[in-house]
């Protein structure tokens, strides 16, 4: 990921800032934890980070609610502020960006033309498929033709949220916009091998902010992805499903059901079976990560899992209280 | 950055307006996008040759399209979908949406369930409005590289005299000095890369400049605690969970059962004081100390002088009970605050959206408005194809529509509901204006201004993070009286609904006038449509010709560097534009006649 040689490394900023080794170390070894790699994983880890300049990260949000980056805001191990500042340089985010119009698509050409063919490429939001691209404008430009120019000089692309991995809800029937997802708009480009940057999708409406985080480090570490399944998720997150590590799972076990959102059996922890949970078929780390430093999460709250994670999940027959699983 | 020079200072003036003066012709100078905002946002003004905004255009440039997906939908499941409207008031949607169901079906929700929206909206207001002001607005009056001249000593001297805020020492201010510092000469400015550092109308000394940069890194820590509470009730933020009929949270039988148990109650009481604390001893003081600054602005950007609130936190439970606790409904029009007028929702003649400048067609013609449960979205771009360097706002301009309320437009948002407050002769709200303004040396009048924006929405702040302990005491004592419902499931099977039933739900968002307007056929969605805060201020002019609340609040404006607009920005931040909410959506077909709006 080396950009020049004049820059200094991550860990060069952790002691400019006066942060110990051993928060750092710390940082790396529950990073290393929740990716499923082995404790021994960690030195590698921070070897990595210490000894390369900050990479570049490249923001692009096409037909976006702006729940994926305010998911990653939320992230607490690590958090955005030891990212953005100590981690990666978050080079183009239209959200955070000080620079508007102009001076900011030129910090975005700036990065992509600095760092071409080493940068780190994030896409939220649906993409409008069409070539003329109407539905959705930045500066003029149409969102694909956004998304195409900056995939040809990535060295990874991840698509977060459902919306960009799977199209999401502009793409829900009768998809009014034509949307897609990220791989949907680089299809051609990648067969093409004119885009040869590796893609992973990371589901979810918003992800879990700390798989994203988790993700990037990954590869930043090993120069790969995490190992992929065949919907292109990383295994270390979407290997299981939330009903797998649910704490309602004994009552399931047991065939016990809450029939309504408080009664006797809703306020003891029953399974949320029978009000629609989607938990048995969705794949994702709500359960075993959790949210908002581990306050909670979907069920754990009283509601069924609304199978966020999985594609066509808007479309699902029964809606979200109708047929279970 | 492009060079290593530019990596000293993070300084950059290439910046060229996108279209230059040709001739006669105005100069149009272009801001696209409008970054430190929800969605995507055009702005092209007009300017003369002194540098005066003689006409500003305010376009919205994407479309999804939820609102025709919802038709046929079940309608207890509206509230996720609108939730995804937008991420960032993750809350205010679904709770429209649900209002607008149990409204059609005469829904009654439990005390509880009332006490726990309204901490979650209260929660969303604080969360909102302290991430507006230093994520997305400061860097707009604050200059980070300023920053670094600072003395820490005297910024700590400072920090001493607003409040008694802990983080006040020169150490702790040196050590931010430094990590700014070393991300300034590590030559990776990322974020604040290519910001319009040193541009004459920042004027902020460097010691403040230096504080205001200390307190956007600790709002960042601070926003992901305060946003507990929605995780307690609705399991996760962003997009917690909601349910037609009440709150999916059942409160627990046992100490782990489920998240709303005695700990996590606690919780939300100590998060509720951390929420306050911030508000009092930091972003209250800031925003009086930055103000003092720029009081200039007190006498810029009014807009149109209309101002409209549905009012917020109900007392009672009922869908269509409209007493609140802390905001009235109300329309104040030309900037008279001797008299609030009524809001009607149903009357058709009332609340109506116009598309003369935006690229949609009615059936009656592109001059008509129409009222919501009449409304109509037909496909009609005629917008140049990109890539492209302006839009002819002579014609259709903008994806978003123009609502009016009674052929007026209106602004929404925290300027509106203080306006409303005041003028309804709320005491607690004219202390705090009263207070405030006589701090800064300004007149009432000073309210109708891009300062006065930014001063309700802090004021506003106070106003509602001081009622949370008492939203929370009130929870604590109806559970504490034994009632533990959370949800009525009485109406939830639509086996027991009407065949045909409509309905509206209102709330005020932190972004302003919200309502949801459904109709339900055969336990279906007939017709769904919002219209939303950032609709009516970021709207275009409408078929009299009349600018929307962004337009007219930027005509007059001088930018004093016409390749860096910084004036733009300022007037722009301070309405807290969100347009993945504003934007409607398109017929699929391109001519059906769709009888609802989409966002």
């Amino acid at each position: 990921m080396e950009i020049s040689d004049d820059r200094p490394s991550v860990l060069d900023h952790l002691r400019r800032q006066g942060l110990s080794r051993r928060d750092f170390l710390n940082w790396c070894a529950y990073t290393a934890s929740i990716l499923a790699l082995p404790p021994s994983a960690t030195p590698a880890i921070a070897q990595a980070l210490s000894s390369k300049p900050r990479p570049s990260v490249i923001w692009l949000s096409i037909q976006e609610c702006t729940g994926c980056s305010e998911s990653i805001l939320r992230s607490f191990e690590p958090t955005l502020e030891s990212l953005i500042f100590d981690q990666f340089s978050l080079d183009y985010h239209h959200v955070l960006q000080a620079a508007a119009g102009l001076a900011a698509e030129q910090a975005r050409d700036n990065a992509i033309e600095r760092a071409r063919g080493k940068y780190v490429l994030i896409v939220d939001g649906g993409i409008p498929l069409d070539e003329v691209g109407r539905y959705s404008t930045t500066g003029g430009k149409s969102g694909r033709e956004l998304v195409r120019t900056a995939a040809r000089g990535a060295a990874l692309i991840i698509a977060v949220g459902t919306c960009a991995t799977y199209g999401g809800i502009p793409a829900a029937a009768p998809n009014p916009t034509g949307a897609g997802g990220a791989f949907d708009a680089l299809r051609d480009l990648i067969e093409k091998t004119e885009v040869m940057a590796p893609l992973i999708n990371v589901p979810g409406c918003p992800p879990v902010p700390e798989v994203m985080t988790g993700v990037v480090v990954h590869f930043l570490t090993f120069g790969k992805p995490p190992p992929l399944d065949e919907l292109r998720r990383p295994v270390p997150f979407f290997g299981r499903t939330v009903h797998d590590d649910c704490p309602r799972l004994p009552f399931f076990n047991q065939g016990l059901f809450a029939k309504s959102f408080d009664d006797e059996g809703a306020r003891k922890g029953y399974c949320l079976k029978d009000l629609g949970c989607k938990g048995p078929t969705t794949f994702n780390a709500c359960t075993t990560v959790k949210w908002n430093q581990r306050t909670s999460f979907p069920m754990y709250s009283g509601h069924g899992c609304l199978g966020c994670a999985q594609p066509k999940f808007w479309d699902r027959e029964g809606g979200f209280y109708g047929k279970p699983f | 950055m492009a060079n290593p020079s530019d990596r000293k200072t993070g300084r950059k003036s290439t910046s060229e307006p996108r279209a230059a003066t040709t001739g006669s012709q105005p100069r149009r100078v272009v801001v696209d996008p409008v970054t430190r905002i929800e969605g995507h946002l055009r702005i092209e003004a007009e300017t003369d040759a002194q540098g005066v905004i003689t006409r500003a255009s305010s376009s919205g440039t994407m479309v999804r399209g939820i609102e025709i997906i919802l038709k046929g939908r079940d309608p207890r499941d509206a509230w996720a979908f609108t939730q995804r409207f937008c991420g960032v008031c993750t809350v205010v949607h679904s709770i429209a949406s649900v209002r607008a169901v149990e409204y059609a079906l005469g829904h009654v929700i439990p005390q509880n369930a009332q006490h726990i929206r309204n901490l979650m909206i209260a929660a969303q207001y604080v969360h909102d409005h302290v991430m507006h002001f230093y994520h997305l607005h400061a860097l707009d009056w604050v200059d980070v590289v300023s920053a670094l001249k600072a003395d820490p000593a005297a910024t700590a001297k400072l920090q001493t005299s607003l409040s008694p805020w802990p983080n006040n020492s020169p150490d702790y201010f040196g050590s931010v000095q430094r990590k700014l510092k070393g991300f300034v000469e590590g030559g990776q400015l990322g974020i604040f890369a290519n910001g319009y550092w040193g541009h004459p109308e920042y004027k902020l000394p460097p010691e403040v400049n230096l504080l205001a940069v200390a307190h956007y890194l600790e709002a960042l820590a601070w926003q992901r605690d305060v946003v507990k509470i929605h995780a307690i009730f609705g399991g996760k933020n962003p997009h917690p969970n909601f349910v037609v009929g009440g709150v999916p949270c059942a409160i627990s039988e046992t100490a782990t059962a489920t998240a709303v148990n005695a700990e996590n109650l606690r919780l939300v009481g100590e998060v509720i004081k951390k929420m306050r604390t911030f508000v009092d001893q930091v972003y209250l003081p800031d925003t009086l100390a930055i103000a003092g600054f720029y009081k200039d602005w007190a006498t810029r950007g009014e807009g149109v002088g209309n101002f409209l609130s549905y009012g917020e936190f109900p007392q009672g439970i009922g869908a269509a009970e409209r007493t609140t606790l802390l905001f009235p409904a109300g329309v104040i029009t030309n900037r008279d605050l001797s008299s609030v007028q009524p809001v009607d929702f149903e009357d058709p003649t009332e609340i109506q959206e116009f598309v003369a400048h935006s690229w949609y067609q009615y059936s009656t013609g592109k001059q008509a408005g129409l009222h919501p449960y009449d409304g109509e979205t037909s496909l009609d771009y005629t917008g140049p194809a990109p890539p492209y360097e302006q839009l002819d706002v002579d014609k259709s301009y903008s994806w978003i529509k123009s609502p009016r309320w009674k052929g007026l437009p209106v602004e929404v948002g925290p300027l509106a509901r203080v306006l409303v407050l005041y003028a309804s002769g709320d005491l607690r709200a004219r202390g705090l204006v009263d207070h405030a303004l006589g701090r800064l040396g300004l007149p009432i009048p000073a309210l109708f201004s891009t300062l006065g924006r930014i001063a309700a929405r802090t004021l506003e702040t106070k106003l509602i993070a001081d009622s949370m302990a008492g939203m929370h005491d009130a929870l604590m004592a109806n559970i504490a009286s034994g009632d533990l419902r959370t949800f009525d499931d009485v109406l939830f099977d639509p086996a027991t609904w009407p065949k045909k039933s409509r309905g509206v739900g209102m709330m005020e968002a932190p972004r302003g006038a919200l309502a949801h307007w459904l109709t339900i056929e055969d336990g279906r969605i007939g017709n769904y449509q919002a219209v939303v805060p950032s609709t009516w201020n970021a709207g275009p002019r409408d078929a009299a010709g009349r600018e929307g609340p962004y337009e007219a609040a930027l005509r007059g404006h001088k930018l004093k560097d016409p390749t860096r607009p910084l004036e733009i920005l300022r007037t722009i931040h301070s309405f807290d534009p969100c347009l993945a909410c504003a934007v409607h959506v398109i017929d699929p077909d391109g001519d059906e006649l769709v009888r609802v709006k989409v966002l």
